[in-house]
């Protein structure tokens, strides 16, 4: 046999290692978010083969406005420095600073949401029009519900930070620090489909 | 910040119930959802199981006198769909890796318990809804590939129900790889060096690594899919401007390395299994290590050789012709060190090992006609024949299948503390062998010779080939029979297995069995080689 056998010292260092462990949801959580990414990876290969590969028929081509997804990329963008704020107010344990810059990108998650819908409404096509039509309105509206759970989550964590005093405090960052990642993920992935859908 | 992970304080165990009964409850202890998953897993290989048997009765006469032609069309999408995705890919991934993996790191339980217990129990809801959908409006009849156009033009429920239950169960695939990737890479008992862990954790971690990266692309194509059936959207509709090669790019993207995810986890348990048997380590460890993750990435790029005739351009067909031909690079190289293993060795005959051999043997046949296969010019001659159904069963039932039955008989003391009767074991696999080679050897001569697969009716012609496969099916059905005659048997009234039957040296026979909840009473052992038999043996000289 080649177990050790160690001394009973080693023992009971041993069995307090192996009733708790460290924290891995972190880790957890970006192994989610790479396939997260992959499922948008899936959808951007997609439509970029559309775009390659089934041209548009004649008199079907559609200019988007830029004015609102720049303005989207902004307010998503100035929301990851809002969040990172609130992260560094908890860690001083500030937490009604924490729960101010909470609210502040939560809202700028709902007017994101209340921008897109606006320019949904303005759109000269509709989902089923064409293949381009269809592909914007997945990509656009799959990104839409990432930021609609972001925007929740954010608002739970809020709550909990002013209902339950104990629940998010600098000892206890995790709740706050998930979302930040999430959001930032969030984030990321509109700036890329800002690029391929708008600018390309 | 540390989180408790001592399933006795988890599962708060006075509220558990005691018995057998703990085994069909909600409970977060790794052992318990192993054979959650394993059960489960079985029960719906006997649905898909009696669904294949439909399919050779159908098939044993050329024309559709069985069954009508639409409900032959569902029970191959079902039988297709239940045993990928209910039956193999939960099995060697979730019930083998559930139970092994903590005691191979030895830890008490995995990284995340709860989301283990949720992986589990999306399975049976979606599995049985997919069973159910046959009532509803027929069952989806696309096959499992849910091909677009056929599957957005025909009936429209089942077809929607089979995408939910498939999403449902990428998730719960999804959720079980994060965990894994966070037990092996993170929990591992202080000490515990990567390249000291028994294989089936390296089989595991490049398992996972593939289903995190590939599974959520299936679950975005099937979304599309759902708004061309829903929302007549035009994503995969040619009529509406849409393109099914890409429905084809994606899809394949998942379900090519779906094949590693299903095979990869059985290379593991064959390297558990055989160095037991043989009394002699492992051969080539390091070489085993690197040969998975060379399976991983080039898995993750030949998907398109499954497409070489859906207007491919050339250039494609030379990268994923080549592309492909290189994996048979790593996986003979896990070949000839499994057959190492057992040059030489003390072999003691029992079914575990006659399991394990018969893999070997029936996944070099279906490798070779694999390589075959990825040649343009003979791909596109056997394309969508009956020939591809015998490599891919080659693949999956001779590989997979034989190795899940291998575990069964290797593991089956640790878990209940009983021996399974090695005379009906033995009796198992000889049926299981000749059957199985019976039913799928002749399919090679059909597909040369031009029998498209998926259709009832065929030529007349092909009648007595079909007739002996047909057999060989039959031979498959009745071997289940000593195998749960067996299994009850010995659960009930087997010999006592003791703690370590087979004298092996992997952690999981260090402790009592069946293991006690928290694994180990105090600490964990700590194995340097998990394959150290050569030295015992040198010693005993």
């Amino acid at each position: 046999m080649t177990t050790l056998d160690s001394s009973k010292e080693i023992q009971k260092n041993n069995s307090e290692v192996n009733e708790t462990h460290e924290d891995f949801r972190m880790f957890g959580l970006v192994t989610f978010l790479i396939a997260d990414g992959m499922t948008f990876a899936g959808f951007f290969a997609a439509y970029l083969t559309y775009k390659a590969v089934n041209p548009l028929p004649d008199g079907a081509i559609y200019e988007l406005e830029l004015p609102i997804p720049t303005l989207n990329t902004i307010l998503l963008l100035v929301s990851s420095a809002t969040f990172h704020k609130a992260g560094k107010a908890l860690l001083k344990d500030k937490n009604s600073d924490s729960q101010k810059w909470l609210f502040i990108t939560a809202s700028l998650g709902i007017i994101f949401l209340i921008c897109q819908l606006f320019e949904y409404f303005h759109l000269p096509f509709g989902l089923t029009d064409n293949l381009f039509a269809s592909t914007f309105y997945a990509l656009t509206g799959f990104h839409g519900l990432h930021v609609t759970l972001g925007t929740l989550m954010i608002l739970i964590i809020a709550w909990q930070s002013r209902i339950n005093g104990g629940r998010l405090t600098s000892q206890n960052m995790f709740p706050l620090e998930a979302v930040e990642l999430y959001w930032h993920f969030v984030d990321g992935i509109w700036v890329i489909l800002f690029i391929i859908l708008y600018l390309l | 910040m540390t989180i408790s992970i001592d399933p006795q304080k988890t599962n708060n165990e006075s509220l558990q119930p005691k018995g057998w009964l703990r085994y069909f409850s909600f409970s977060l202890d790794h052992k318990v959802i192993g054979i959650q998953y394993l059960v489960c897993g079985f029960l719906f290989y006997l649905i898909g199981g009696t669904l294949a048997s439909a399919i050779r009765i159908e098939l044993a006469s050329p024309m559709s006198d069985f069954m009508p032609r639409d409900v032959y069309n569902q029970v191959l999408t079902l039988h297709g769909t239940i045993m990928i995705f209910l039956w193999i890919v939960p099995v060697v991934n979730g019930a083998f890796g559930n139970y092994l993996i903590p005691f191979y790191v030895g830890a008490r339980d995995m990284a995340f318990p709860r989301l283990n217990a949720v992986a589990f129990w999306l399975i049976p809801p979606s599995g049985l809804m997919l069973v159910a959908s046959y009532f509803v409006e027929g069952a989806a009849q696309a096959g499992w590939t849910a091909y677009p156009p056929l599957s957005i033009t025909t009936p429209q429920s089942g077809q929607i129900i089979w995408i939910l239950s498939v999403l449902l169960l990428g998730g719960s695939s999804i959720f079980g790889g994060i965990n894994f990737i966070a037990t092996i890479i993170k929990l591992r008992r202080p000490g515990l060096k990567l390249m000291q862990l028994p294989m089936y954790c390296w089989a595991m971690l490049g398992t996972s690594l593939l289903v995190v990266l590939s599974t959520p692309v299936l679950a975005g194509t099937l979304i599309l899919l759902s708004f061309d059936i829903i929302a007549n959207t035009g994503f995969f509709n040619p009529v509406l401007g849409g393109n099914v090669v890409v429905y084809q790019h994606l899809f394949w993207f998942y379900s090519h390395p779906a094949v590693y995810i299903m095979v990869l986890p059985a290379f593991g348990l064959v390297s558990e299994i055989l160095p037991v048997h043989a009394r002699k380590p492992l051969f080539g460890y390091t070489t085993m290590v690197f040969s998975i993750m060379g399976i991983v990435v080039l898995g993750l790029v030949v998907w398109a050789h499954h497409m070489f005739t859906s207007g491919t351009p050339p250039w494609m067909r030379l990268f994923f012709t080549i592309a492909t031909a290189f994996i048979a690079v790593p996986t003979g190289i896990k070949f000839f060190n499994w057959v190492a293993t057992l040059w030489g060795g003390k072999i003691s005959i029992n079914s575990a090992i006659l399991f394990s051999c018969g893999f070997i043997i029936n996944f070099v046949f279906g490798g070779i006609t694999g390589v075959a296969l990825a040649q343009v010019p003979f791909d596109i001659h056997v394309h969508d024949t009956y020939f591809v159904v015998a490599h891919f069963h080659y693949i999956v039932y001779g590989g997979t299948v034989f190795i899940i039955f291998s575990s069964i008989y290797h593991w089956f003391p640790k878990v209940t503390g009983k021996m399974l009767n090695e005379k009906l074991g033995i009796l198992h696999f000889i049926i299981t062998f000749i059957g199985f080679n019976l039913c799928f050897a002749p399919q090679h001569w059909l597909g040369l010779n031009g029998m498209p697969r998926r259709v009832a009716e065929y030529d007349p012609q092909f009648q007595f080939v079909n007739q002996i496969s047909s057999l060989g099916a039959l031979l498959m059905a009745i071997s289940t029979i000593p195998f749960l005659i067996n299994v009850i048997i010995s659960v009930r009234n087997g010999k006592d297995a003791g703690d370590n039957p087979w004298n092996a040296l992997t952690p999981e026979w260090l402790t009592s069995s069946p293991p006690p909840v928290e694994n180990w009473e105090g600490e964990a052992p700590l194995v340097e080689e998990p394959y150290g038999y050569g030295k015992e043996i040198y010693e005993q000289k």
